[in-house]
């Protein structure tokens, strides 16, 4: 069941099975990860680190890291990738990596 | 091990005129860019975009495929998907695609890495819901997703061109919280004369403007004191207007009072910077040509100054016309013959920027936030913080780094370090250039040990 959406999508593509902490989403396939998840009522994507604040999405372009969701162990910029079919995408559990 | 004549980071207007230009006489072109598509972020997407909803972006945007039409030809390689976080001297690029890394060398660089949202703190911008008017674009651009209840808060051309196509689109915003103020207005009218050399840019905003009214959007200018409101999203945006204290419930906030360059790649360079006291934000010191001082990188582009897409558009191919003199394929007379031209569509394009930066400013009340208003969005430090640094001697970015992590999070300060650097130099005395900026260092982005474990040295990234 999707959360209420504050946002309206336009586009209309075929829909694959994506899991986000648990619950089952459809997603547009090949669309933008970040977008498609705040178009599915998901704005909580993380908590912070430091203080346990939720984040979302700012920039959508890559540069202020807010965005960031675990996928396969590995946490990375929702903004930056794209949905495909069976992505098992969580919040980040361990505190962000060093940039190195 | 040379692998291509010319590497340019950045496939938005600057990058991909570069790289038609200097494939154009024969030069090899690895043009290195981290979105699936070309365009940057203002012609983001513009291929499949412009058949999708160019009516409600505009003939400013689909404009844009005229570019990424001509990056088709044999002599670019466009690599996408690419994250670049390393450029060593010589020149060795090293970036990630599809989770592996890896590296190309050249004989010259090209950084085209455009412009970032001017950091907005306001209480309440870390909040989920609040985003960037850029942001807000990029969605309608790639994805056709748009804010149902969206209020709209800042200053600027931009925030006209989004609520205009927010309009189009059938999801008008709330509301525009405008903090520009009549006096900004008249102060600008000094610089009237060569806004009228681009009258063009007047008048698209008249239009602009009169599509927003038009739908019965409110309007509040001057307006102070904004905070956003939530639990855990954005609920309300309050602030005051002529007098009067408003409050708006809403679901999305988009934020803009101008954009700065994206120094990151040419501050790792060590490329010297010095503040742009106009647009209040550090800008490379670069030559008519985009030519840095270090022989063999240009920066060019927004990231080089803000002038916007067809600006941007002329100095990528000035830069590729140096590029390709220096590389021995055009005579200096020829350089010159094919500059003279973009150098004066670039003064007439430019002729508009003065009065549009006195009549839209950065918002006060971003540039000097309060001491409980988060600055650093990753390490969460706040405003007050950053004083209190100040107070106990600590001098520049540098030192804050050590005094409270502000721009160690994952941003590496892309968002903070104009603010920090602004923060310091008010509460010690001294100017921005004497603050000085975050030294920035490889890598530039995060790259993972399997990332790096996976290095190819056999350039297949650029085959590919």
């Amino acid at each position: 069941m999707k959360p209420d959406s504050p946002f309206l999508d336009l586009d209309a593509a075929p829909q694959v099975d994506v899991w986000f902490d648990g619950t089952a989403l459809r997603l547009p396939n090949g669309a933008n990860l970040a977008a498609a998840l705040l178009a599915a009522g998901i704005q909580n994507f993380r908590n912070t680190p430091v203080s346990g604040a939720p984040r979302g999405p700012f920039c959508m372009m890559g540069a202020c890291f807010d965005c960031l969701v675990e996928i396969d162990g590995v946490v990375r910029q929702a903004c930056m990738l794209e949905v495909s079919d069976g992505l098992h995408i969580t919040r980040p559990h361990e505190p962000e990596t060093d940039n190195a | 091990m040379r692998n291509v004549d010319l590497v340019i980071v950045g496939a938005g207007p600057a990058g991909m005129a570069a790289a038609i230009k200097a494939a154009e006489v024969g030069l090899s072109v690895a043009l290195l860019d981290e979105q699936p598509r070309a365009g940057g972020q203002i012609y983001r997407d513009v291929e499949r975009a412009a058949t999708r909803r160019g009516d409600i972006l505009g003939k400013d945007y689909t404009d844009g495929t005229g570019l990424t039409e001509g990056l088709r030809h044999d002599g670019i390689r466009h690599v996408s998907g690419a994250v670049v976080w390393a450029i060593e001297d010589g020149f060795r690029i090293s970036y990630t695609q599809n989770g592996r890394a890896t590296q190309i060398d050249c004989e010259k660089v090209i950084l085209a890495t455009g412009a970032l949202e001017r950091p907005m703190p306001l209480p309440g911008w870390t909040l989920p819901g609040v985003m960037t008017a850029g942001a807000g674009q990029i969605l309608l651009k790639q994805s056709g997703v748009l804010a149902r209840s969206a209020v709209l808060v800042g200053s600027g051309p931009l925030l006209y061109l989004i609520a205009a196509q927010m309009v189009r689109a059938g999801t008008p915003p709330l509301a525009l919280v405008e903090t520009q103020t009549r006096g900004d207005l008249f102060g600008a009218m000094r610089h009237l004369g060569g806004a009228l050399r681009g009258w063009r840019y007047l008048a698209k905003g008249t239009k602009l403007l009169a599509e927003i009214i038009r739908a019965g959007v409110p309007r509040y200018t001057a307006a102070t004191d904004i905070a956003i409101d939530g639990a855990d999203k954005a609920e309300t945006v309050s602030f005051q207007s002529r007098g009067k204290s408003h409050k708006i419930s809403c679901d999305t906030v988009l934020l803009h009072h101008g954009v700065v360059p994206n120094t990151q790649a040419a501050h790792s360079l060590d490329i010297p910077h010095r503040w742009d006291v106009a647009q209040h934000c550090f800008v490379p010191v670069v030559d008519r040509f985009g030519g840095t001082g270090t022989a063999g990188v240009f920066v060019t582009g927004d990231g080089a100054g803000i002038g916007g897409a067809k600006v941007a558009e002329m100095s990528g191919a000035l830069a590729a016309l140096q590029v390709t003199h220096e590389s021995g394929r055009i005579s200096k007379s020829e350089r010159d013959r094919q500059a003279a031209t973009l150098f004066a569509a670039r003064a007439k394009e430019l002729a508009v920027r003065p009065f549009l930066d006195r009549a839209y400013p950065a918002f006060v009340g971003a540039l000097e936030p309060d001491d409980n208003t988060i600055i650093c969005r990753c390490e969460e430090v706040k405003a007050g913080d950053i004083r209190g640094y100040a107070k106990i001697g600590c001098l520049g970015p540098n030192q804050a780094k050590a005094f409270g992590r502000a721009g160690m999070g994952p941003c590496q300060g892309r968002y903070c370090g104009l603010t920090v650097t602004a923060l310091l130099a008010q509460a010690n005395g001294l100017s921005p250039d004497d603050t000085g900026y975050y030294r920035i260092r490889p890598p530039l982005k995060p790259v993972t040990l399997g990332e790096l474990a996976s290095m190819d040295d056999t350039v297949s990234g650029v085959t590919e």
